[in-house]
């Protein structure tokens, strides 16, 4: 049997003053051969990416330490080589000529202030000692085999005209212009949209397949790896609790753990999975009705102060909102989600554009400062959402005291029986925010929320941040108190899985306007808007792990428009009796 | 009680802590006039006498007792450091608060005076409004303050602007919190660590600045003491009398390094960054 490109074997990684100790890596061993993919799956501190990172030792600048095993790499010559033991100087040869990396975030990845081609081309200086004229031909090729359309002209730009679907593939660029016989790609989309990510690992597969290298890719979704995975090794607490080839460990588990995190993904099942739980009534007034709602910004910077124009973020958005339905806008970053939650909230103040929240308050887009105690919104970073400095129970009387109130027993009561409900120990009313968990954080979100008893929370990617398993109980706790409450829910996503299992009616929200909207059922089982299926066809899902990604480099518009620009009057078509589109040009 | 602790085991905290915590003791007895002798008595007999056992630095030109005067001069330019930067800590969060809240207009008006007055050697600003306002101990405390109270303005305003922007703000936005609670226990709560360090550095300065001052013969007034005062008066005395020049010299620069070790260690303990790595 011939040796394989990397044999990792018991190896352990600690951190800080005394490394054995503080373990984070106990004992993993891998094999990987040449042109083999592994896929490590792990939830946040499982241990994934400190296992990846010490194979080409770059965890050494992370303040790790690796206090035991080895990691055998095949080098191109022939030789094996300890990574674990071997000195800098050997390693700063290997690292990018023989083993690549791409990182998770491709903004803060490239440098802001040199061109895309002076960073590429000094790959080619380093480890390939091309000069001039040569190193910017291989930069134009290595964009080029990116498919990064217009490549000799994209080399002169810098990193913030490009998007982050483009700049993931300059940085795949930059790990592959040496012929690495390794990558390793550290959650190298999760912070690209579903069509984006589904674009860069349909490139990934294709380069797989063009050069022969092995790649190592870790990820916390293990939907992602089945279409580019050859093996699958699952994490957690820092050990590899099962690993096997890739069809094994997705259909015979053998681990409580993996079996436990493949329920926990949300399975996109093209509505089959939708709630229908709910069934409108015309009689009832909404809980929320937008009504043309319209959110611009003013670009600044024209010529002696004039404004070039505005950025038409929502434009002419509508929908309304029954007691007890869940309605979930769904789009990519940019498409106007976010801007149309925060608009109806009063955190941004809407150039045009009416709601009315429970048929009672009735509020013009001028008058947004006034807060409605009857809307309330959960947002989607639990790490920010909490004043670090208040104690929880300051946190959730704040509402209270906005609203004019006073913290009585009775509020206390109240803040007691919330946390319970939301599944929190009492005491955590003397405790502060850094000492609860991500997702216990996201529940006291949700408490305070409730502390006004709204009849409408808007949920801004409320689950977004949050490892599988946990978002999956969030979910479960939205539905409980949904039911609990009548409560109705605005879920802001751009998960499709995730929108599945709570929504009852979709909006898609693409470049600011509705493109579709209607029963949820019916919407993902027969998305009618080009954009729809576009989106619906990203998503990753073990179920469709033979399917080809199609590789599609089209971009979202540009969404400024001249001074007074007014848009055209949509034409909308019916597709059912709860589902219409609209009609595409 | 965690933070006393937390200063006191760190290498500098312990010694800038314990420095500190003597000057204010005897700043202290120095300004209830709990000292040796008293400092305004002149020994007619003992002029200029050298340090021994009952003149514990020796005396002055005028017999009166160095060590009793240095405590009252401690006491007195504790007393203007500490009212100064009471006073330039309070505007400056002012201002830093409310120019990162309303922006704009405010901002720009608020950060553009605050540039003009950095523009201005602190020391010779100093001097302007005093030569305006005329010299006394409460002029000298105006004076101090108005010099540093832009530091602590752009000190305020920065992190104040990346903390509106924070999520926890747009909660208390969409509940409608009132303008006041969201200033004070969302952003003036958080900004407590930045404001503690700058606090210390500033005592430091602004001890040296009044120090500056009285030499100049501008802060407090003779016959009364303070540093300053007592190293201008010792000019004259350096080769025949060294002792007077020494003491009030050492205790400026003693001071001056407690505050300043002592600020260094809060920025260490109050960072979150270098909070748990290895010292």
């Amino acid at each position: 049997m011939t040796t394989p490109l990397l044999s990792v074997s018991d190896l352990c990684v600690g951190f800080g003053r005394d490394p054995s100790k503080n373990e984070i890596v106990k004992g993993v061993s891998f094999d990987l051969a040449a042109g083999e993919t592994l896929a490590i799956v792990g939830e946040s501190g499982s241990g994934k990416s400190v296992t990846a990172l010490s194979i080409n030792r770059l965890v050494d600048f992370g303040g790790g330490r690796i206090i035991g095993g080895s990691i055998d790499f095949k080098r191109r010559d022939g030789s094996i080589l300890d990574l674990a033991q071997a000195g800098e100087p050997v390693l700063e040869k290997i690292r990018g000529s023989e083993i690549g990396m791409i990182f998770q975030e491709p903004m803060t990845s490239l440098n802001p202030v040199l061109t895309i081609g002076t960073q590429i081309e000094e790959s080619f200086r380093l480890h390939r000692g091309l000069t001039g004229r040569q190193a910017t031909a291989a930069a134009r090729d290595a964009l080029d085999r990116v498919r990064i359309p217009d490549a000799a002209r994209r080399l002169k730009y810098c990193p913030n005209q490009l998007s982050g679907g483009m700049l993931q593939r300059v940085m795949i660029a930059t790990a592959l212009a040496c012929n690495p016989r390794l990558l390793i790609a550290d959650e190298p989309t999760t912070a690209l949209d579903v069509t984006v990510q589904a674009q860069i690992m349909a490139l990934l597969g294709e380069l797989k397949h063009e050069t022969g290298m092995a790649m190592i890719f870790i990820t916390h979704d293990i939907g992602l790896v089945a279409g580019i995975a050859d093996k699958i090794m699952v994490m957690q607490a820092g050990e590899a609790v099962e690993q096997g080839q890739l069809d094994q460990v997705l259909d015979r588990p053998q681990h409580s753990y993996t079996r436990h995190l493949l329920s926990a993904v949300p399975h996109f099942e093209s509505g089959r999975a939708a709630r229908a739980d709910f069934r409108r009534e015309k009689a009832k007034p909404p809980a929320l009705t937008v009504d043309g709602l319209t959110v611009r910004f003013k670009v600044s910077g024209g010529l002696l102060g004039r404004s070039p124009g505005s950025v038409h973020a929502v434009e002419n958005v509508g929908f309304d909102l029954m007691p007890g339905e869940t309605l979930a806008i769904v789009g990519e970053s940019g498409s106007g989600k976010s801007t149309t939650a925060r608009a109806i909230l009063g955190l941004v103040r809407p150039t045009r554009g009416r709601f009315s929240a429970h048929g009672l308050t009735e509020r013009a887009g001028s008058v947004a400062d006034a807060t409605d105690p009857a809307t309330q919104m959960v947002f989607q970073n639990p790490y920010a959402s909490l004043n670090p400095r208040l104690r929880i129970d300051s946190i959730l009387a704040e509402p209270v005291i906005a609203a004019g109130g006073r913290i009585t027993t009775e509020t206390r009561e109240k803040m007691k029986a919330l946390l319970k409900r939301v599944g929190l120990p009492e005491d955590s009313l003397e405790r502060y925010p850094h000492q609860f968990s991500g997702g216990q954080r996201q529940r006291l979100c949700i408490a305070r929320a409730l502390m006004l008893n709204p009849s409408v929370v808007v949920l801004d990617e409320a689950v977004s941040a949050l490892d599988v398993s946990v978002q999956a109980k969030v979910l479960e706790l939205l539905v409980d108190l949904q039911k609990e409450y009548g409560l109705a829910y605005l879920f802001v996503s751009h998960d499709m899985a995730v929108v599945e299992r709570i929504a009852h009616r979709i909006a898609v929200l693409y470049a600011g306007q509705i493109v579709e909207i209607g029963d949820a059922a019916s919407v993902l089982s027969n998305p009618q808007h080009s954009y729809t299926k576009r989106l619906i066809s990203a998503v990753p899902s073990i179920d469709r792990r033979n399917q080809h990604f199609e590789l599609d480099t089209r971009q979202v518009p540009s969404l400024v428009r001249p001074p007074g620009f007014e848009p055209p009057e949509p034409q909308w078509r019916d597709f059912g009796p709860d589902h219409r589109a609209r009609a595409e040009a | 009680m965690s933070m006393l602790r937390a200063i006191f085991s760190h290498a500098s905290g312990r010694i800038g802590g314990t420095i500190v915590v003597v000057y204010i003791i005897i700043a202290l007895l120095g300004m209830f006039d709990i000292t040796p002798h008293n400092p305004l008595q002149q020994f007619r007999i003992d002029r200029l006498h050298a340090p021994n056992a009952t003149y514990w630095m020796g005396t002055d030109l005028f017999g009166r007792d160095v060590a009793s005067r240095l405590m009252k001069g401690i006491g007195q330019s504790f007393l203007v450091g500490f009212c100064a930067v009471a006073l330039a800590t309070t505007a400056g969060t002012v201002l830093g608060l409310t120019a990162a809240w309303f922006g704009r207009a405010w901002d720009g008006l608020v950060m553009r005076v605050m540039d003009v007055l950095l523009a201005f050697p602190a020391i010779l600003l100093a001097l302007l409004i005093i030569a305006a306002a005329g010299p006394g101990t409460w002029t000298s405390v105006a004076a101090i303050a108005i010099v540093y109270t832009p530091i602590f303005t752009r000190v305020v305003r920065g992190p104040a602007l990346s903390i509106k922007s924070r999520e926890f703000v747009d909660a208390a936005r969409t509940f409608g919190s009132s303008r006041r609670y969201i200033l004070t226990r969302h952003l003036l709560l958080n900004l407590v660590a930045p404001l503690t360090v700058q606090v210390t550095l500033a005592l430091a300065w602004s001890l040296l600045t009044e120090a500056g001052l009285s030499f100049l013969g501008l802060g407090t007034q003779p016959p009364a003491s303070s540093l300053g005062l007592m190293l201008a008066d010792s000019r004259n005395l350096m080769e025949t009398a060294p002792w007077l020049l020494i003491f009030p010299a050492l205790a400026i620069m003693i001071s001056i390094l407690g505050f300043n070790l002592l600020g260094d260690a809060l920025r260490d303990i109050l960072d979150p960054k270098t909070r748990s790595r290895p010292a």
